[in-house]
């Protein structure tokens, strides 16, 4: 048997036989549990901007009707910082930034990604009373290793920092990685993001805790400490949210 | 049904007497890096166990099918489907740990466990006790990984699978954490604690002197 089991058909035969039978198991199991899967993303992603609206504690597990209480997505013009009809069902910003039709060219920009989506989403927490109290704006740059995806709550200020949450990363743990600390989160508290109208939050080495423009970098981590600062400089400048935050539609 | 004596070896060997991870020192990359917390150790532990045991199973099945020229390759196509469909299991049913395990679910690919018994055994056995080497492997596996997340857990967080057992300082209690516990590195000394305890218990483990 074992003569025959070493020809060439035989051999190109039972690989080709495994091969099909392992494509139907495993793209049959991919299939199956899509939906539970694009479930649990859903729930990880609001998961995460409660936690950017402080709101996870109170949540007590109830993520998802804590979150369509108290958090509205709206969509906004990146350039005239304006409020937008949702521009189409199933908008995805980071989609709509590979679609050339939906998405403008970067120049010298050093966030680490070629194009921007024209509309990108914001999330409005509202305290009970339904009035804005923190404005959550999806950021992303690139840091060491890959783009790094966070949310940055914002006062309804337009101008205070609340919180800064990295959901996902892939910066070397214990270095980079430490952007998911809270010892260091918590110093993002209370931070003033501008300076005259200029973008003046710094990502610096032994930065003062009371020195309101500046947050201290994390030690052996240059690179996605400055990652994130070229993330937040893109992100609440000209080309990001800046005009929306000057503009504070949520007030009016 | 009363279990033959094979059986029984087959099975139950590797727990202690023909441990994986302490006498054969197989899978330690993914022994050391999340048994930081009980919880993963424990679906790691099913993970692997599932794994092993049907590869070994379907492996064995069609081991007189495979040529042997190509059998790593089989093997290693059996191997990951199965990962993946234990990765995707995982990520519908519970997310949360799927993030915490993040790639070393995939790594069991490489774990040499899992390849080791598909050589070493399931190519040469019938389906049945293949099945059941593959089990009582990822018992082995599972045994050490549950002593060391206990240990790590308790000692460096003062719980066990999130209930606090010992109050730490920080919460108001009495406990300091043991902080090199929470490194992946104390694994290393745990598990060489293990191995030397089962070589105490069990001395014809010990490799004689050179």
């Amino acid at each position: 048997m074992s003569a025959k089991k070493e020809t060439l058909g035989r051999t190109v035969g039972v690989v080709v036989a495994v091969c099909l039978v392992c494509s139907i198991v495993v793209s049959g199991a991919a299939v199956g549990l899509r939906s539970l899967q694009q479930h649990n993303a859903a729930l990880d992603k609001q998961t995460n901007i409660l936690e950017a609206a402080g709101l996870l504690a109170d949540a007590k597990g109830d993520i998802a009707g804590t979150y369509k209480a108290r958090v509205e997505e709206r969509y906004v013009d990146l350039d005239s910082g304006d409020y937008v009809e949702k521009p189409s069902d199933s908008y995805d910003m980071y989609k709509a930034a590979k679609d050339p039709a939906t998405s403008t060219k970067l120049e010298g920009s050093k966030v680490g990604f070629q194009r921007k989506p024209n509309v990108a989403s914001v999330y409005l927490v509202k305290d009970d009373a339904g009035q804005v109290n923190r404005i959550i704006l999806p950021v992303h740059g690139s840091g060491l290793w890959d783009l790094m995806y966070a949310f940055l709550a914002v006062d309804a200020d337009g101008k205070t920092a609340r919180e800064l949450v990295y959901y996902q990363q892939k910066e070397t743990p214990g270095l980079g990685g430490e952007v998911l600390n809270p010892d260091w989160k918590a110093k993002w508290d209370g931070k003033q993001l501008f300076e005259d109208g200029k973008v003046a939050i710094a990502v610096k080495k032994n930065a003062s805790a009371d020195d309101v423009h500046a947050v201290d970098a994390l030690s052996g981590a240059t690179l996605t400490s400055n990652g994130v600062q070229h993330t937040l400089d893109f992100w609440l400048g000209e080309q990001g949210f800046g005009p929306f935050l000057a503009k504070q539609p949520w007030k009016s | 049904m009363a279990m033959s004596k094979e059986t029984k070896k087959v099975l139950f060997g590797p727990i202690l007497d023909n441990n994986p991870i302490a006498l054969q020192v197989l899978g330690i990359c993914s022994a050391l890096a999340i048994t930081t917390k009980l919880e993963t150790a424990l679906v790691m532990s099913l993970a692997l166990t599932a794994v092993v045991a049907f590869s070994n199973l379907f492996i064995s099945l069609i081991r007189n099918q495979i040529p042997s020229s190509v059998r790593i390759i089989i093997q290693m196509t059996i191997i990951a489907s199965l990962v993946i469909v234990v990765d995707q299991i995982l990520k519908a049913y519970s997310y949360e740990i799927s993030k915490q395990l993040s790639v070393f679910v995939g790594l069991i690919i490489t774990n040499c466990i899992v390849m080791g018994r598909a050589e070493a055994y399931a190519m040469k056995n019938p389906p049945m006790m293949s099945f059941l080497d593959g089990i009582g492997n990822g018992l082995g596996y599972s045994f050490i990984l549950i002593v060391i997340g206990t240990i790590k857990e308790l000692f460096g967080f003062g719980t066990i699978l999130g209930f606090e057992i010992l109050p730490l300082v920080q919460n108001g209690g009495w406990y300091q954490g043991n902080g090199l516990l929470i490194l992946p590195f104390s694994s290393f000394i745990l598990i060489a604690g293990m191995i030397w305890f089962i070589r105490t218990i069990r001395p014809q483990q010990v490799e004689p002197k050179e």
